[in-house]
C-alpha cells in the first residue's frame, strides 16, 4: 500500500506572514497582489511584485512552493489588471495560478500553456462534472473545492476525476456556495466576486445604541452586543437576523471552520492538498495554526494518533465547526 | 438616438424559484400559455432537487400547451449540483431533445457540441468568459444579478450571444447545502418536512431593529425588495439587450408582463407603468441599484436623475 501524501497549502497576507508559515511547515504558501485581482483584497494586505519576487526565493531556498491567487472575475472592459497579474505571476516563477474566472482561465492557457493552473473555490465547481470541464478546457491540474461537500460526497468526487483536489481545513467559512454569493454587494455596492472583499471594512460601523453596541454593514445592522462582550465583525452571513418573528443567527453562528478531528477522513477521501484559511492574519497566527496542522498531518500519514492540540485561543469567538464535511449542517 | 416607437427586445418568464403545489405550477402554467405576454418559458426546478419530482409529471402537459400557443419553452437546470442523483441529472441534458438552461459548469460538459442558454447562477462577468462560452454554443445569457448598466452594455456590444437582464422580481443572491427554511424550524435539509412551501414568494428576513433586508427561499438566499426595470428596459433595450427576464411571484404574472411589453412598445410611460405595478404587487418594496453601479437595495428615481 503506498503512503498517500498530503500537501498543506498556507496563507500569506504579507511577507511576514510567508516567512512564518515556511517556516512553520508550509508546503506552499498561496498569495495575492495588492489590488483588486484577488479574493481578499484589504487595506494593507498582499505583495507588490517585488515582494513576490523575494517570496519566491524565500520560499523556493526552502522547498515550498507560492500559488498566486488571480480569483475574482474580471471588470468587462479591463481584462488586462488580471490578463497583467497572470503574466507577472508567471514570469516571477510562480509554482501556479489560483484562477475562478472562465476567460482568465482561457487566457492563461493560451498566453501561458506551460504555467501550472489551479482551480480557485471561487468557481465553486462542486461536481465531477464541472471539475472535468475546467480540467478538459483549460488543463487545470487542481481545484480547491467549495465548502458545501461532504466527505462521502468529496470521496466520491477524488474517485472520479482525473485531477488533485483541495479542501479548506481551517479558518473563515463561506456559508453560501464561494463565488456565488451577492449579499456583499447587495448591502454595500462593492461585489467580492469583482472588487475582492466580502463585508469591506469601508462600509463597517459600530454604533453605540443605549448599552449595546450594534455592528452595521452599509445601511444593516449585522448584530449587537452587550456590555463587556467583544463586539464581533459584522460578515454579513454570520450576523442574527429576525424571520417568521424568530431572531437567530439564520445562515450561521459566528463561527469558523476546524477539520483537526476528520483529517484522517478527508486524507483517506483522497484528497491531496489542505488549504487553510487567513490572508488577512498575522503571522503569529498563521505559525501556530500551520505548526499544529504540520504536527496533525505528519502523525496522521506516520499512522500515529492525532497530538492533543487546542486551536480556540485563535478561531473566532472560540466557535468552531466542521462545517458541509458533516452532512447534519445542511 | 432618440427613444421612440417600439422596441424589439423579448420578455422571458423565468424558472418559477418558489415550492408552489405542483397542480397550482400547472395550472399558471397552462394560464401563461394562453394569456401570457411572454415569449419564452422556463420550467424546471433551479433551487433544490429535492422539489423536482412533484412537479415532473406535469412537464409534458404543460410543455405541450406552452409550444403549442406559440411559446419558445427552455428547460432551466439546477443551480447547486452536488449529490450523485444531481449529477445525472445534469448528464442527462445531454440526451434532452429541449432547449436547456445551463445554471451550473456541470450542465455545460454535457451541453458541449449543441446550443445552449447560460443562466445568472453562472458567473459571465466580462467579455472573455461571454466570448469563450458563446464559442462552446452559448446562443443566450442572463446575466447575474449585480452586474451595473455600464457592464452590460459592454456585454452586449460584443454581439456574441443573445444577451437577457433581470427586470422584475426577488433577486437571487446566493445559493447555499444548507437549508435556511429548514434550519429556520429547527430542522435539518434530509429532514425539512418541504417547509419552504410555507412561503408562496420567499419568507422576508428583517435586521434585528426590523428593517426589511432579505428573504429565504429554501437554500436560496433572495433580496428582499424585488427588482424593477421598468424605467430602464428601454434604454437596455438600445444599449443591445436583446431579453428581459421576469422572476415568477404569486401575483398576476400576466399583467406583470403585459406592462413591461407595453413599456417596450412605447405604449406606455414607465411612471404609469410603475404605478400600475405597484397595485399589482402592493407589498413589494422596488429596487434598481445594481443597474446604476451602487448597492443592489438602492431605488434611483430616473425621473429625479433626468431632471
Amino acid at each position: 500500500m503506498t503512503v498517500p501524501s498530503v500537501e498543506l497549502i498556507c496563507p500569506a497576507g504579507t511577507p511576514a506572514a510567508l516567512q512564518a508559515a515556511v517556516d512553520a511547515g508550509a508546503d506552499a504558501v498561496y498569495l495575492g497582489f495588492r489590488d483588486e485581482t484577488n479574493a481578499r483584497n484589504f487595506p494593507g494586505l498582499n505583495f507588490s511584485r517585488p515582494e513576490l519576487a523575494a517570496g519566491i526565493a524565500y520560499a523556493h531556498a526552502r522547498g515550498a512552493k507560492v500559488l498566486v491567487a488571480i480569483n475574482t472575475f474580471p471588470r468587462a472592459g479591463k481584462p488586462e489588471i488580471w490578463h497583467r497579474a497572470v503574466d507577472d505571476a508567471a514570469k516571477l516563477g510562480a509554482d501556479a495560478v489560483i484562477l475562478a474566472d472562465i476567460g482568465l482561465c482561457d487566457y492563461a492557457r493560451r498566453t501561458h500553456p506551460d504555467l501550472r493552473l489551479h482551480l480557485s473555490v471561487q468557481a465553486s465547481a462542486s461536481s465531477a462534472e464541472a471539475i472535468k470541464f475546467y480540467h478538459q478546457a483549460f488543463g487545470i491540474r487542481r481545484a480547491v473545492l467549495p465548502r458545501v461537500l461532504t466527505v462521502p460526497e468529496i470521496a466520491a468526487l477524488c474517485a472520479d476525476v482525473p485531477i488533485e483536489m483541495e479542501v479548506f481545513v481551517f479558518g473563515g467559512l463561506c456559508v453560501m456556495a464561494e463565488g456565488r454569493c451577492s449579499l456583499s454587494s447587495y448591502a454595500t455596492g462593492h461585489s467580492p466576486n469583482i472588487d475582492g472583499a466580502c463585508s469591506p471594512a469601508s462600509h463597517v460601523r459600530y454604533v453605540e445604541k443605549g448599552s449595546k453596541v450594534v455592528s452595521q454593514l452599509g445601511d444593516f445592522t449585522i448584530n449587537s452586543f452587550g456590555q463587556g462582550e467583544a463586539a464581533g465583525y459584522p460578515t454579513l452571513c454570520k450576523g442574527r437576523f429576525s424571520a417568521n418573528g424568530k431572531l437567530s443567527y439564520l445562515f450561521e453562528e459566528p463561527t469558523s471552520l476546524n477539520t483537526l478531528e476528520i483529517l484522517p477522513d478527508l486524507i483517506g477521501a483522497g484528497v491531496t492538498a489542505f488549504k487553510i484559511e487567513g490572508r488577512q492574519r498575522g503571522r503569529a497566527y498563521v505559525g501556530s495554526v500551520v505548526s499544529a496542522f504540520r504536527q496533525a498531518v505528519d502523525a496522521i500519514l506516520k499512522g500515529e494518533k492525532l497530538p492533543v492540540m487546542t486551536l480556540e485561543d485563535v478561531t473566532e469567538g472560540g466557535r468552531q465547526t466542521a462545517g458541509a464535511y458533516q452532512r447534519s449542517w445542511r | 438616438m432618440t427613444d421612440v416607437g417600439p422596441n424589439l427586445a423579448k420578455l422571458s418568464l423565468g424558472p418559477l424559484l418558489f415550492n408552489w403545489p405542483a397542480e397550482q405550477i400547472r395550472d399558471f402554467y397552462f394560464r401563461m400559455a394562453e394569456e401570457g405576454p411572454f415569449d419564452t418559458v422556463h420550467l424546471g426546478e433551479v433551487v433544490c432537487s429535492k422539489r423536482e419530482p412533484f412537479f415532473a409529471k406535469f412537464i409534458p402537459e404543460v410543455m405541450d400547451r406552452l409550444t403549442t400557443s406559440g411559446k419558445e419553452v427552455v428547460i432551466s437546470s439546477l443551480a447547486l449540483v452536488m449529490a450523485e442523483k444531481e449529477r445525472q441529472g445534469v448528464r442527462a441534458l445531454a440526451e434532452a431533445d429541449f432547449v436547456v438552461e445551463a445554471n451550473d459548469i456541470s450542465a455545460a460538459l454535457a451541453l458541449v457540441g449543441r446550443p445552449f442558454h447560460v443562466g445568472p447562477f453562472v458567473n459571465v462577468y466580462n467579455e472573455g468568459t461571454l466570448v469563450y462560452l458563446s464559442g462552446m454554443g452559448m446562443k443566450r445569457v442572463c446575466l447575474p444579478a449585480e452586474l451595473s448598466g455600464a457592464t452590460l452594455a459592454i456585454l452586449a456590444a460584443q454581439k456574441s450571444c443573445e444577451i437577457e437582464v433581470q427586470a422584475f422580481g426577488r433577486l437571487p443572491l446566493a445559493v447555499s447545502a444548507r437549508c435556511y427554511h429548514a434550519r429556520l424550524h429547527d430542522l435539518h435539509k434530509d429532514g425539512c418536512q418541504y417547509v419552504c412551501a410555507e412561503d408562496a414568494d420567499g419568507l422576508a428576513v428583517d435586521t434585528m431593529d426590523g428593517k426589511p433586508f432579505l428573504a429565504i427561499n429554501g437554500t436560496q438566499t433572495m433580496s428582499e425588495r424585488y427588482v424593477n426595470l421598468l424605467g430602464q428596459v428601454r434604454s437596455l433595450g438600445q444599449a443591445g439587450v436583446s431579453r428581459f427576464r421576469l422572476w415568477p411571484h404569486h401575483c398576476d404574472m400576466v399583467a406583470v408582463g403585459r406592462l413591461f411589453r407595453n413599456v417596450l412598445d412605447g405604449q406606455l410611460d414607465a411612471k404609469a407603468a410603475n404605478r400600475q405595478l405597484a397595485e399589482l404587487v402592493p407589498d413589494a418594496a422596488f429596487s434598481n441599484g445594481y443597474i446604476h453601479g451602487l448597492e443592489g437595495h438602492r431605488l434611483i428615481d430616473d425621473d429625479l436623475l433626468i431632471a
